[in-house]
């Protein structure tokens, strides 16, 4: 764990309770368990400059999970890729910041995304095009685990493999929850990581939630697609909303949004 | 159509490292020169359409100019959400070809037959709708999405077609171009069947004794309203002509441009009926059992009479 990546999640997790609650928006279990892995990617491991972040030699994270938009807003906005102000408006009338991740009008979005299942494609695309022009950009999709049902995934894993895309990255937060339930009993993944290895992709599997184990694998050099498998916990970092389906859909109340910060701000770096 | 289609992107990719090209594993004895002697530009995903349009999408966002190829229905309907979110959300420069315009691959059956495809794309926001009538506008169409920077669709028949211009036409966006002339009637046509189009107004001049002119629209999205204005001012009727089903298709587009901008005349279409066919056929027979032959549209252009 960073100081920087510690201090980052807590932010982000603290604006991402407040923007879905003042919105009474969807996903913020979605947005938590995801959150330490944006923080880890935005302080230690990705080269981009908020004040120029269209610049050709940037790194591109391509967050395919659209709906956990708030998490990712709140990450851009803590680290001035635009005015933090704009938070607060999120999915109000005329504001930028929908329910989805959004890349129109929004500084530091590579897509917009919603529909599951676009973002390992546009990756493979973006990463394949790095490639070919020689570059040495990395390109960094983040998914969930419920949107591996969609074919799209493991038609364009076989394409990054094909073509031995050692610049792609792709991040499967692993919570295990999907829409109406557990991802498990849903449409069976495990073994995830056998089935990517099958795939010819190189295969980690990490805790979700371990900045120290995060940055170490996701800075390794790579010589083909690979997929950080980050072992997540749906709503992680507030106790009553951890693994439960419902806070994919609930918004917090004002009580619950200050028991909710309130648990946020109680942890310490170690 | 193809052919020329793959050798003018072959002429301009020769030139332009940025134009790739990009297929769906289909394309035999088309696609070989371009994959052989253009290697880094060229792309086969395999048989996976959805993927193969996001990839595009990714690919021109980093400033390549992506052609993505397959047949009938297979770029369009079976990754339409990629087209609709990834390309033209994002205003990508991502040309979908299409080949097989209408019933083209007749004896392949309805899976194989592009007969919705225009009202699914024409109504996607940022692209550009081609749908070429002979080899001719094929160049000059291939042309254009080259040098455009923007979501394309091109709408290919299939090879064999016709030459029906005697040179590459010079397109202006959204504007027909006249292929007959004719004081006593209009006809709109768009893609393969415009050489049909010609046919009727011929027998419609020898038989009937009425000069039609005939109009064919390489564009149907956008239609350049000042061109329909000019030409249907105090025209008598227009027929439009599509190898497409009623609902959505060019006929529609006439329609609703005429409606919108007050631009008052009779008009009648011909078009494939809805109902697929159980029995299968050419091209030919298939057009002429839904509804679309010379002696349909000589029929239509009595009853506009």
């Amino acid at each position: 764990m960073t100081q920087r990546s510690f201090t980052l999640a807590q932010e982000a997790r603290v604006k991402t309770v407040e923007m879905t609650s003042a919105a009474n928006a969807s996903h913020v279990g979605s947005g938590l368990s995801m959150m330490d892995i944006l923080a880890c990617l935005y302080t230690e491991v990705i080269s981009i400059d908020p004040a120029n972040p269209k610049s050709q030699n940037r790194d591109r994270v391509i967050v395919s999970k659209g709906h956990a938009a708030a998490a990712v807003y709140a990450i851009l906005g803590t680290l001035d890729f635009f005015d933090a102000s704009w938070l607060s408006e999120y999915c109000s009338d005329g504001s930028m910041l929908g329910g989805h991740v959004t890349s129109h009008g929004v500084p530091g979005v590579e897509f917009s995304t919603g529909s599951l299942g676009h973002g390992l494609p546009l990756g493979v695309g973006a990463a394949l095009g790095i490639k070919r022009r020689l570059r040495s950009e990395r390109v960094f999709v983040l998914c969930s685990d419920g949107e591996l049902d969609e074919g799209t995934t493991w038609e364009s894993a076989l394409l990054a493999a094909h073509h031995s895309l050692s610049n792609l990255t792709l991040i499967v937060d692993r919570n295990r929850i999907q829409s109406l339930g557990s991802t498990e009993t849903t449409l069976r993944l495990d073994p995830l990581d056998k089935k990517f290895e099958s795939f010819g992709w190189e295969v980690s599997s990490v805790n979700g939630h371990d900045h120290s184990e995060l940055i170490k694998v996701l800075l390794q050099p790579q010589t083909s697609p690979r997929v950080v498998i980050a072992n997540t916990v749906k709503g992680y970092g507030i106790s009553f909303m951890e693994n439960s389906v419902y806070w994919h859909y609930h918004s917090a109340s004002p009580e619950e949004r200050d028991a909710a910060i309130h648990e946020i701000r109680s942890a310490k770096y170690a | 159509m193809r052919n020329t289609f793959m050798n003018t992107l072959f002429e301009r990719a020769s030139k332009d490292p940025k134009i790739v090209f990009i297929t769906g594993d289909l394309g035999y004895s088309v696609v070989e020169r371009f994959a052989d002697e253009l290697p880094n530009q060229f792309l086969n995903v395999g048989i996976a359409e959805q993927s193969m349009v996001g990839i595009a999408a990714g690919l021109a966002s980093e400033g390549f100019r992506c052609f993505v190829y397959s047949i009938a229905n297979f770029p369009t309907m079976r990754c339409l959400e990629q087209i609709r979110n990834d390309v033209c959300y994002h205003n990508l420069p991502v040309t979908i070809v299409s080949v097989g315009a209408g019933v083209s691959y007749g004896s392949l059956g309805y899976t194989h037959h592009a007969v919705e495809d225009l009202a699914i794309m024409r109504p996607l926001p940022n692209i550009i709708v081609g749908s070429p009538a002979d080899p001719m506008e094929t160049i000059a169409l291939t042309n254009f999405f080259v040098d455009r920077n923007g979501p394309g669709y091109l709408r290919l028949g299939k090879n064999g077609e016709p030459a029906i211009h005697n040179s590459t036409p010079e397109l202006s966006i959204g504007k027909p171009i006249k292929v007959r002339p004719g004081d006593q009637g209009i006809i709109f046509a768009t893609g393969n069947v415009l050489n049909i189009a010609n046919e009727a107004a011929s027998v419609a001049s020898r038989n009937l004794g009425i000069e039609i002119s005939v109009w064919s629209f390489p564009f149907i999205k956008p239609i350049a309203i000042d061109s329909l204005q000019e030409i249907l001012a105090d025209a008598p009727f227009v027929l439009t002509v599509e190898e497409h089903v009623r609902s959505g298709g060019f006929g529609s587009a006439i329609l609703e441009a005429c409606s919108d901008n007050d631009i008052d005349v009779q008009i009648k279409s011909v078009f494939l009926n809805e109902s697929p066919l159980t029995a299968v056929g050419s091209a030919d027979y298939i057009r002429s059992q839904r509804g679309l032959s010379v002696d349909s549209i000589v029929s239509s252009i009595k009853r506009c009479l």
